[in-house]
């Protein structure tokens, strides 16, 4: 179990919906550790577990033999989590909007999308093999409701 | 925690109380299997009490709208009942309350399926 006293620190974990939970509370308490109003702290911990989910069901597709890899860091200014995963690569750019009337009826695409919606910033980073997701969250911004 | 379905017939309306979370792998199968084994057997009007629903990931957004097509192809209904703040803003951002008829009284909500 992470110390989650420390300023930063990591998991490497298997590609399961066990992992996707255990990311998802760890944010959820990192968060909620960190001051952030509950409705924040709910933004946070969902963008999160979507990130992980990206991670284990389309990045490493459920594969034994793939791990995700979870950061969290608290600067002070702001939280960082970074989610990667081994598959082939998930491309950011090609997401469509899943507000789009042809989108709405559609079951899936819009984990990205509630990423996006929850957080201050989204980077996609490419890994040889795999892809890195960075979420930030300001506290700044946290505490104006943005 | 895993999410419960408790379902009851309400004036020809199928209700089905819904509590803990919809999420991959924690409940969507549940609410599909669900709604496909109703809308199998003839019920064309189903009400989704989300009372006691926490929480709704985007696997969970999906499977409610798997549930309204499926629903609605066999040329049913399905509205949901009684939102939490969390779920309603997650369906005002995805703008799927201009899919959703939302309710939040239960004897108004079995009316206007209007049978």
């Amino acid at each position: 179990m992470a110390d989650l006293s420390a300023d930063r620190f990591t998991y490497t974990l298997d590609s399961s919906l066990e992992s996707v939970n255990k990311v998802e509370h760890t944010a959820e308490e990192l968060a909620r550790k960190a001051g952030l109003d509950e409705n924040v702290v709910f933004q946070v911990a969902m963008a999160v577990r979507e990130a992980a989910v990206n991670a284990v069901l389309h990045g490493n597709a459920y594969d034994v033999q793939k791990k995700i890899t979870a950061s969290f860091e608290n600067t002070g200014a702001s939280l960082i989590i970074r989610i990667s995963d081994q598959g082939d690569g998930l491309c950011s750019s090609t997401a469509n909007d899943p507000r789009a009337p042809e989108n709405l009826l559609k079951g899936s695409g819009r984990g990205i999308f509630l990423i996006r919606s929850f957080m201050d910033e989204v980077h996609f980073k490419q890994l040889h093999p795999g892809t890195e997701l960075t979420l930030i969250k300001n506290f700044a911004s946290a505490q104006t409701g943005t | 925690m895993s999410m419960k379905i408790h379902t009851r017939q309400v004036d020809g309306v199928a209700v089905l109380d819904l509590s803990g979370r919809i999420t991959l792998g924690e409940g969507s199968v549940q609410l599909r299997d669900t709604v496909r084994d109703l809308s199998s057997k003839g019920s064309r009007h189903i009400l989704l009490n989300l009372a006691e629903v926490s929480y709704i990931d985007s696997s969970g957004l999906g499977e409610l709208i798997s549930a309204f097509t499926t629903v609605r192809n066999q040329g049913g209904d399905l509205k949901l009942l009684k939102l939490t703040k969390n779920v309603q803003g997650l369906l005002q951002i995805t703008k799927l309350v201009t899919i959703f008829d939302i309710q939040d009284d239960e004897a108004a909500a079995i009316r206007s399926f209007g049978k």
